[in-house]
Order: C-alpha cells, then structure tokens, then sequence
C-alpha cells in the first residue's frame, strides 16, 4: 500500500512528461493537417534532403562521441589513481563548464571561432595562419564534443573507481601483462559506464539543432535542423513528428547495437 | 481526438492562468495581458501605462510569430493584445481570430504615419484588425572597408569576389525575396517555376556564402568577419554605434518591407484595456522613448523629424518596388519548403 502511495507521483509524472507527449508525437506523425490518418509524414525520410540530413546528423554524432571516448577513457584512469581524483577536485573541474548554460557555451565558441574572432586574431598576432573551420562540420563536433563530453566523463570515472584494486592485483598476480590487466580487466569492467557514456553522448549529438545552427552557420544542415525548422518556421507538426518519430527509431537501434557490450547490463538505459 | 488533446493542453494552461491571476483582485479597472515579442518595447513604459490609465499589466513574450499563432488558435490563454507581424497578421485574420478595432477609443491614431499605410492595406486591407508598432526593410549591411564599389543592388550577393564573406538570412521567405527582387518576380509568387527558378538562383550563390544568420548577423558585421549581411534596417543604428564603417542600403530592385502589428484577438477579455494600450503606444512621448530604446523604425508623425536616417524612414521613390510578405497558405508553403530544404542540404 505504502509503496503504491509513493510511486503515484512518479506514474503521474510518467503519464504526463511521457507517456502523453509520446502519443500526442506519434498523433501528429500519422496524421496530415486535416486530421487524417497518412504515412506520408514517416515516409518523407526517403527523399533525399531528409535522408542525407539524418546520415550527416548519423555521422558527426559517431564522430563526436568516438572522440569524447578517446578523451574521457585515458581521462578516467588518470583520475582514478591521482590523488586529485581521489578527492574528487579534478572530476569536479572538468564538469565544472556543465554549470553554466548550454548555449551560452555554443555562442562563446561562435564568438572565439568567427573568422575575426579571438582565436584568429591571437593566431594572427604570433604569425601563425587562421583557423577556418566556423560554419564547417568541424566546427560542430568541436562543439558537441565539448558540450557533451562531461557527460562520457562521469560514468566512466565512475566505473573506473570502483574497479577492486584487489582484482587487478589479482591479475599481475596471476602473471597477466599490463596491457593484458587492461584490456581483459579494466576494459571489460568499465563496459557499463562506457554504455551510458556513449548513449549520453551520441543521443543528444544526433538530435542536436542548436550546436550544428550556431557552429554551423546554417550552412550544416542535420535532421535536428530540418525537423526543428518544421515545428517552427513551416508551421508543418505533422511533419515534424513523422521525423522525429522515425529518428526515435534510429536512436532505439543504436541503443540496442550498444547494449550488445554491456553483458552486466547495468548503466544502460533501455 | 484533435479536440481532446487541445482540451488537455488547455486544462493544464489553465492550471497556469489561476496561479497567474491571484493577487490582481485589488485593482478596480482589471488587468491588461500583452502577448508581445520579447523585448519589443521599452521595460520602464510598464509603470508609466499602469499610472497613467490604472490598468495593471502583465506581458507575456515570444520569439516568433509561429510560436505565438498555437497560443492564438487554441485559445489556450486569454490575451487582449498581441502583437504579430504582417503575414501573421493575415493568417489570423483569414481564420477569424482578430477583432476590428474600434478606432474612436485611440485617438492617437492620427499620429500613423501615411508611407507605413499602403503596406499595412496590403494584408488588412481597410485597417480594421492591426495598427503598426515597428517597421523596416531588408537590405544589404555592408562594411565600407571590405566592399569596392557602389554596393545599390542584389546582384552584388552574386559577386564571386566575395566568396565567404555574405551573410545570409536563415529564413525560408527571407531567402526567396532576395532571388524574387533580383529576378523581377513578386515575393509573394505562388507559380511553382518561378519558385524553382529562385532556388535555382540560391543554389548558385550558396558557394559564396559565409554563413546564415539571423539575429548573430549584426555581431559578425560588428566583429567584421564578413563584407556584408542581409539584415533589416533596424539593426543598422545598434551597429553603427559599435563599428563605424558598417553601412546600410535598401538595393535598387526593391525589398521586404515588415510591419509588426498590434492586434486584439476575438477571445479578449478586456479590450477597453487592449485599446488604451494600443492608443499608449501611438502617443509621441511613449514613440520617442521606444525608438530610443528599440532603434527600430516606429510610424509615428511625433518621431519623424528624429527618425531622419534614409534608411530607416524611406522615401517613397525607394519605397515603389517594395513589397510586404504575404500568407500563402499552407499548401503553398509547403511547396516552398521542400524547395528550400533541396536548396539548404545541396
């Protein structure tokens, strides 16, 4: 009884931030202005503005959180056995941007990476050439991976330091190589906080709109873009929900080809 | 099902709109809600408007016109203003959601000036439904070091010497105008050719352009990482102020003029209040201070003299070829649409 009491909240808040907008999403998705049932709005993926939108989208999301994982991995084991890691100081530093807004982030990096902007001119200062990757893909996954890369640090930090000393003892121990102790103990047991690091990481880099607008110059046009410009400027929901309904397709499928790794199953999401 | 899921969305607005109403039960002469773009008018008029007239006021704001059109449609919260621009003005209107103004209670109507009125009659025509607060065109902002030459047309966004150094507009119809002007045609053509001719013309360009921006085009113009930027004429004062060499003209072929329009819509509650509000805005005084505080052209005869700038107060000679967006309709927009998205992915 009691324990009914305290999940009402919770299902109310399942009902209300899920469960409803999902339906109202998928509502739209298979509807046309008029109100009747069509699949044109699923289907519209195929042509091939939209198509080569969600491969870019598809692309610069993998390339991002490749890179967030080679940063965060080496990261982590650095952290786990410094002392400044111990205490948590230097996790604190490196989620330390987190606190300040998202877009505030994005617009500084528009601001640094301008063609005039502070990078080119103190580029430009000491003689060397400018950077021109602004309104460039480049530019975007500069942006995510720095955005988002807290987020692959975290549960991957988290994972490693709970690793037994014990067991990677164990192995020396038992006559393993240091890069056997890696890949065949650290790597393994670190699978689950890689899982949520990716999934944290590639999720959001995939439906980004605000990254790819302010780094990309309008000029990267991912399915984000494309399906944020229907719910606002074309005035097109039904449109806009067939596309998103289809990129929650392609999110559940990376999820489920990323849950193969995580044999403990735990961090994951589904 | 449609009604459904608008009752459930009104019923959780509402929850919204008795924790809003609460303390307000003190004043005799009710509330006033504005539904506004954000930071459309000057904040310190607030105070001034609630002594002048005992209204008390409460604004609500929006950053564009399609965020603000469900919110109008639905009825799902009681607004006795709004303000809107040309085009959103017409779709509300052709969907009955505008009241006619009772022009007896803003006597400061008289203060409208007359260029603003052709373009106004354009989208409401006999201007029953809207009376301007702001206007402007769309033009080119150059910066006179970067450019050589005389910069008076759109062909100049075509001009290979510029490669990487245009700003473009990031909107659909803000797009096609420019190709529109250049190619002679209406910018509100409704002819699939004509729209696939433009798009056409676009994809040409696109190799040239710096970016698209609409609201950062004045910071990178200001920060001078681009020769010139599609901007309306609004921005040029701001940006003037920060970088001296930036200028700004109205090509030859002709452009976009916008209104933003206060309206009342049908569902108001407290339109005494909308009209003393509307007649608040056409006053001299209330004029001057949000042009000073906005920069943004207001069609008041009070102002005239003091919105001197060609740019901003064009003559009617430059005003001939200018045209103000039109409401397509759905259908229409959409063809527009996926030609603009062939267009932005090629």
């Amino acid at each position: 009884m009691t324990k009914r009491f305290f999940s009402g909240p919770f299902l109310i808040f399942i009902l209300c931030g899920t469960l409803i907008p999902l339906g109202v999403i998928a509502f739209y998705g298979i509807t046309d202005r008029s109100g009747s049932f069509t699949f044109d709005n699923i289907t519209a993926i195929a042509t091939p503005e939209h198509r080569e939108a969600l491969f870019l989208a598809l692309a610069l999301a993998f390339i991002s959180t490749v890179i967030c994982l080679i940063i965060a991995f080496p990261l982590g084991l650095i952290l786990k056995d410094s002392k400044l890691g111990k205490k948590g100081f230097m996790v604190f530093v490196f989620i330390l941007p987190m606190w300040m807004n998202f877009l505030l982030r994005t617009m500084a990096w528009q601001v640094l990476l301008e063609r005039n902007g502070i990078i080119n001119q103190v580029l430009g200062f000491i003689g060397l050439p400018s950077l021109d990757i602004i309104n460039t893909p480049a530019a975007v996954v500069l942006g995510m991976v720095y955005d988002y890369l807290p987020f692959m640090i975290l549960p991957i930090y988290n994972a490693l330091i709970k690793i037994d000393k014990h067991v990677i003892e164990a192995a020396y121990d038992l006559g393993a190589s240091g890069i056997q102790v890696f890949r065949k103990v650290i790597v393994p047991l670190s699978v689950p906080g890689i899982v949520s690091g990716v999934t944290m990481v590639f999720v959001p880099s995939l439906t980004t709109f605000a990254v790819s607008n302010m780094l990309g110059g309008g000029k990267v046009n991912l399915i984000g873009n494309i399906i944020e410009q229907e719910f606002t400027a074309s005035s097109n929901w039904n449109l806009g929900a067939g596309l998103s309904l289809v990129m929650m397709i392609f999110i559940v499928i990376s999820m489920a080809l990323i849950e193969k790794f995580d044999r403990n199953g735990e961090g994951n999401i589904l | 099902m449609k009604k459904i899921l608008t009752l459930m969305l009104i019923a959780v607005m509402c929850l919204g709109l008795f924790v809003g109403c609460g303390g307000s039960k003190e004043d005799a002469k009710g509330t006033l809600y504005v539904y506004c773009f954000g930071d459309y008018f000057d904040p310190a008029l607030q105070a001034e408007f609630e002594e002048k007239t005992g209204y008390k006021l409460v604004v609500d704001l929006f950053d564009t016109n399609e965020e603000m059109y469900p919110v109008i449609k639905n009825n799902s919260a009681d607004y006795d203003v709004i303000c809107a621009s040309d085009y959103m003005i017409e779709k509300l209107m052709s969907e009955d959601l505008l009241a006619e103004i009772n022009f007896d209670n803003i006597p400061n109507m008289e203060n409208l000036t007359d260029n603003i009125k052709t373009f106004v009659e354009e989208f409401d025509p006999g201007m029953k439904h809207s009376i301007p607060h702001t206007w402007g065109t769309y033009g080119i902002m150059y910066n006179k070091t970067m450019v050589d030459g005389k910069i008076d047309s759109w062909d100049v966004l075509w001009d290979k010497k510029y490669k990487d150094k245009i700003v473009m507009p990031n909107s659909m119809r803000e797009g096609y105008m420019i190709a529109a002007k250049k190619l002679g045609y209406s910018i509100n053509t409704t002819d699939e050719a004509e729209i696939k001719a433009m798009t056409d013309l676009l994809i040409q360009q696109k190799p040239l352009v710096y970016s698209f921006a609409n609201d950062s085009a004045r910071e990178i113009m200001i920060g001078d990482s681009a020769a010139m930027a599609v901007i309306t004429s609004g921005e040029i004062i701001y940006s003037k102020e920060y970088n001296e060499n930036l200028e700004y003209v109205i090509p030859k072929e002709g452009t976009e003029v916008w209104t933003d329009c206060w309206a009342i819509p049908k569902t108001a509650k407290n339109v005494e209040a909308a009209e003393a509000w509307i007649n608040f805005m056409m006053d001299g005084g209330v004029a001057k201070t949000n042009f000073e505080y906005l920069t943004y052209a207001i069609p008041n005869r009070q102002i005239e003299d003091l919105v001197d700038e060609p740019v901003l107060n064009p003559s009617a000679e430059v005003l001939r070829n200018c045209e103000t967006l039109r409401n397509l309709g759905a259908e229409i927009d959409d063809m527009y649409s996926s030609y603009w998205k062939t267009y932005k992915a090629d």
